[in-house]
């Protein structure tokens, strides 16, 4: 069939070369000029703010985690020349532009309580005592500007106050804990800490074990799979391969 | 040349090919084509880069020598260590503990707080991480994860479905454990309060995954590993356990037969800490950083295959070496997020496969390696591909065929991570289809263990995506995040339990890396390369050209 498969091998390493072995300036037709930490580069346009940042020759030990917008460690600030808005972002998940000058945090100094899940119950209390300060927030607002997930912080932050860790919990839910909103914070608060104690009360008291798991929890300390496991861990490959092509499939 | 003019996110000449994607999709709506044959697949995934010529050879030296791996690891086993051994003094330990933990995603973060629970002191316990702790494939996992707990469903059958996933190459004594032990662990994150997809009736929302032939799905939105590791790490702090980030381990320490602690890296001071423990759980991850054969990856940045360098220098065995997971559906574009995943869910949930010409080509729930080499075969065989301004090929994943299925709304709904990821870069995947190619995913072999994670080596236990076995050649959605936290708890477990035999620390010396030095020396491998490599290098190439080292 193909032309030769490993030629075909080829010209997929050859298409991603960019995204592997790093960017070459042969390659690249639009430029822009930013700045990293007050110091001007001219970068290829269209690249995210990290790999931007690695174009120009920054090999990235903080500031770096996931590359995909799922770990909260390349929190950016940033503004635009000519802009007074001070900008917030995850380098990872942002296009540079034009005049964009920036910095990045990549650690945020936040007091987190610990505490034992098993003696808390939803509701204000556990608030009150682990994160009294809570009741500080001043409804500025400047939270939820700032936050790279579009989460409306000081609403969960309100629902907090009220002690509804269910909705606090609901709209708190995509927090990459990037720490964002509590450095802008006037009033000092540690959000996404106050957050994350308002999901594990309402998931372990308010979302009860279903009845399906529980039974086969149940089932499987009584042993009653035992006897097919260990069957089953002997069987043939033959044997199996019969068994697995027999069994049926649930509909989607 | 001219600005490329764009039009939604899409530069004009895409968009044309968009719009036959759109004008189609009614048509689509009822048409599913029909699963390949046995020999058909046989057929597609001779374009599959584990099969296609080249990319591997066999590893010329130690336990596995004879064993084929993709050239990218075998560099990194035929290489030198980052020490030789008189720079650091293993006289005095830094720190002595009697459990050492080496990286921090769900397996080993699941492992201390167990090995905690079971009686483990929390100052005896360390754990280790690279980077910061949760910086980590873990925290990335969209789709879900596996336990049979449904009525209709057994342990027995989701073993069925594993091992046949893995082509029978599962070593079933730890695949056992893993299907045995999944409902406890869906228990375990309940308790600690995770948040799991529900049902209106307070049952667990189950969907299906590529070969499960039950719905055993488990997943928090598109946020499952986010959710998991973000809980279990909250308890880990409670516990004050203690833990180190940015002091990636280089080397393992041994007293010649068994592990008795590790050498520490300071990422940012240079400096090393010389740890000595009774116990080592390793749980570093995979390998995707390395772009096998040249593909892009979902892998976080410190995914380098530390954990099975640093092990097979001490001695351990591995297993599957050959083989490696390409997700069919990594983003091919726009060029800021080239690799990166697009959940098997979306598929899950009526998104169709639609080449250049807004035919649906292949049958959407294909095993992964099928499914991939289907779609390398229609870029780079059939011509049908669409071509990114980067030159990238891929095809489309109809994404709008969800909500044309399941109502407006579905996507924000399930699939608020990847909506936004898109809409950060003006595409809407309510509207638009996506376009997709390959991406290197999983490290499907790794370190060999028994069923509570014990390796060959004494005193060094495995967990995670470094371990190998419990998948065989090729593994399930949603049964890794599952594995970690199995083998997190059973490590944690064991690691306990001997423990409290009264173990004494061992001597710390660095003679099974000498010995592994002379053996590279006598194969004559004669190389600069070294390992383990820690961190990936992206810099661009014209600063590299022009870089001094002044200090
Ligand atoms: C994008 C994506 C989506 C996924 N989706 C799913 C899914 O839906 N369902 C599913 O079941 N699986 C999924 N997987 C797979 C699954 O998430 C991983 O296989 C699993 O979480 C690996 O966990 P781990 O604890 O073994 O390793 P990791 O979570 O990668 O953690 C390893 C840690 O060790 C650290 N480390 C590495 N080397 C060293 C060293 N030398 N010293 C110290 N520390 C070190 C790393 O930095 C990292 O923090 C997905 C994976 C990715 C990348
Ligand atoms: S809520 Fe705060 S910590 Fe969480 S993602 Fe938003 S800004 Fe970051
Ligand atoms: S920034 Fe602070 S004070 Fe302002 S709304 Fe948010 S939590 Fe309240
Ligand atoms: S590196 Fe993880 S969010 Fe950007």
């Amino acid at each position: 069939m193909p032309e030769k498969d490993n030629n075909i091998m080829d010209k997929i390493a050859e298409s991603n070369k960019s995204v592997v072995t790093g960017i070459d300036e042969k390659d690249i037709e639009h430029w822009i000029t930013i700045s990293i930490l007050g110091s001007e580069y001219k970068v290829p346009a269209g690249l995210t703010i990290m790999q931007a940042m690695e174009f120009a020759g920054y090999r990235f030990v903080r500031s770096c985690g996931c590359r995909a917008g799922f770990c909260g460690a390349c929190t950016t600030v940033y503004r635009i020349v000519g802009d007074y808005r001070l900008k917030t972002a995850m380098a990872c998940q942002t296009r540079v532009e034009q005049g964009m000058y920036l910095t990045q945090i990549p650690f945020t100094p936040a007091e987190r309580a610990n505490y034992d899940i098993d003696k808390l119950s939803p509701g204000i209390e556990p608030f009150l005592i682990h994160y009294p300060e809570i009741l500080r927030c001043l409804g500025c607002n400047s939270c939820t500007k700032a936050c790279p997930q579009d989460i409306d912080v000081m609403e969960y932050i309100a629902a907090g106050k009220r002690g509804d860790v269910a909705l606090m919990a609901e709209l708190s839910f995509d927090c990459i804990q990037c720490g964002l909103c509590a450095m802008r914070c006037p009033a000092e608060l540690a959000q996404y800490n106050y957050a994350q104690l308002a999901r594990r009360l309402h998931g372990k008291y308010e979302t009860p074990l279903p009845n399906h798991l529980k039974n086969r929890v149940k089932e499987i300390e009584q042993g009653k799979y035992n006897e097919e496991l260990d069957k089953l861990v002997q069987t043939s490959t033959e044997e199996l391969k019969k068994v697995y092509t027999a069994r049926d499939i649930e509909k989607a | 040349m001219a600005e490329l003019k764009f039009i939604g996110g899409y530069p004009e000449y895409m968009r044309k090919f968009i719009d036959i994607v759109n004008k189609t999709r009614a048509k689509r709506k009822d048409y599913t084509p029909i699963a390949m044959t046995m020999e058909q697949r046989d057929e597609v995934l001779k374009v599959h880069p584990d099969y296609a010529p080249g990319g591997k050879r066999s590893i010329s030296i130690g336990l596995n020598k004879g064993d084929m791996a993709p050239n990218e690891v075998a560099d990194l086993i035929e290489a030198y260590p980052l020490i030789q051994g008189n720079e650091v003094d293993l006289t005095k330990p830094d720190l002595s503990v009697d459990l050492l933990i080496i990286g921090g995603g769900l397996a080993g973060t699941a492992a201390a707080v167990w090995a905690n629970d079971k009686g483990v002191d929390k100052d005896q316990i360390l754990l280790v991480n690279k980077l910061r702790h949760g910086d980590a494939n873990s925290i990335m996992a969209e789709g879900g994860t596996q336990a049979a707990d449904r009525e209709n469903d057994s342990p027995a059958r989701h073993f069925l479905d594993a091992i046949g996933g893995g082509h029978f190459t599962n070593k079933p004594d730890v695949l056992r454990a893993l299907v045995e032990d999944a409902p406890l662990i869906m228990k375990w994150l309940c308790d600690l309060g995770a948040i799991l997809d529900r049902e209106e009736d307070g049952s667990f929302v189950e969907k299906a995954g590529g070969g499960t032939s039950r719905r055993r799905m488990h997943a928090c939105k598109d946020y499952t590993g986010l959710e998991e590791l973000r809980v279990i790490r909250d308890e880990f702090r409670n516990r004050e356990i203690p833990y180190l980030e940015y002091y990636p381990v280089i080397e393992l320490l041994t007293d010649g037969n068994r592990v008795t602690g590790a050498v520490l890296y300071n990422l940012e001071t240079g400096d090393y800490k010389i740890i000595q423990a009774k116990a080592t759980i390793l749980a570093t991850g995979g390998f995707g950083r390395l772009h096998v054969r040249g593909f892009p990856t979902t892998n976080h940045y410190g995914a380098t295959c530390d954990g099975v360098v640093l092990a097979y220098r001490a001695g351990a065995k591995l297993r599957d070496t050959d083989t490696v997971q390409y997700h069919p559906t990594g983003a091919a574009y726009p060029q800021q997020i080239i690799g990166l995943l697009l959940t098997e869910k979306l598929r899950g949930m009526g998104a169709q496969p639609v080449n250049k010409n807004g035919e649906a080509f292949v049958f959407p729930l294909e095993p992964r390696d099928v499914e991939a080499a289907s779609f390398i075969r229609e870029c780079y065989v059939k011509e049908n591909g669409i071509v990114t301004p980067t030159g990238m090929r891929g095809v489309w994943l109809d994404t709008p065929m969800i909500e044309l299925k399941n109502g407006e709304g579905t996507i924000e709904k399930s699939f608020p991570g990847m909506f936004r990821m898109f809409n950060r870069f003006d595409l809407d995947i309510r509207k638009d289809p996506v376009l997709v190619f390959p991406t290197l995913h999983y490290q499907n072999g790794g370190v060999e263990s028994d069923p509570w994670g014990k390796t060959n080596v004494d005193s060094l236990w495995v967990a995670g995506e470094v371990s190998g076995g419990i998948h065989g050649k090729n593994r399930l959605m949603g049964n890794s995040t599952l594995d970690c936290l199995v083998f997190g708890r059973r490590t944690g477990i064991s690691t306990a339990e001997y423990l409290k035999s009264d173990v004494k620390h061992g001597k710390l010396m660095l003679e099974h890396m000498k010995n592994y030095v002379t053996m590279l020396k006598q194969a004559g491998i004669d190389t600069t390369r070294k390992a383990p490599i820690l961190l990936p290098d992206y810099r661009g190439k014209a600063v590299l050209a022009r870089m001094i080292d002044v200090f």
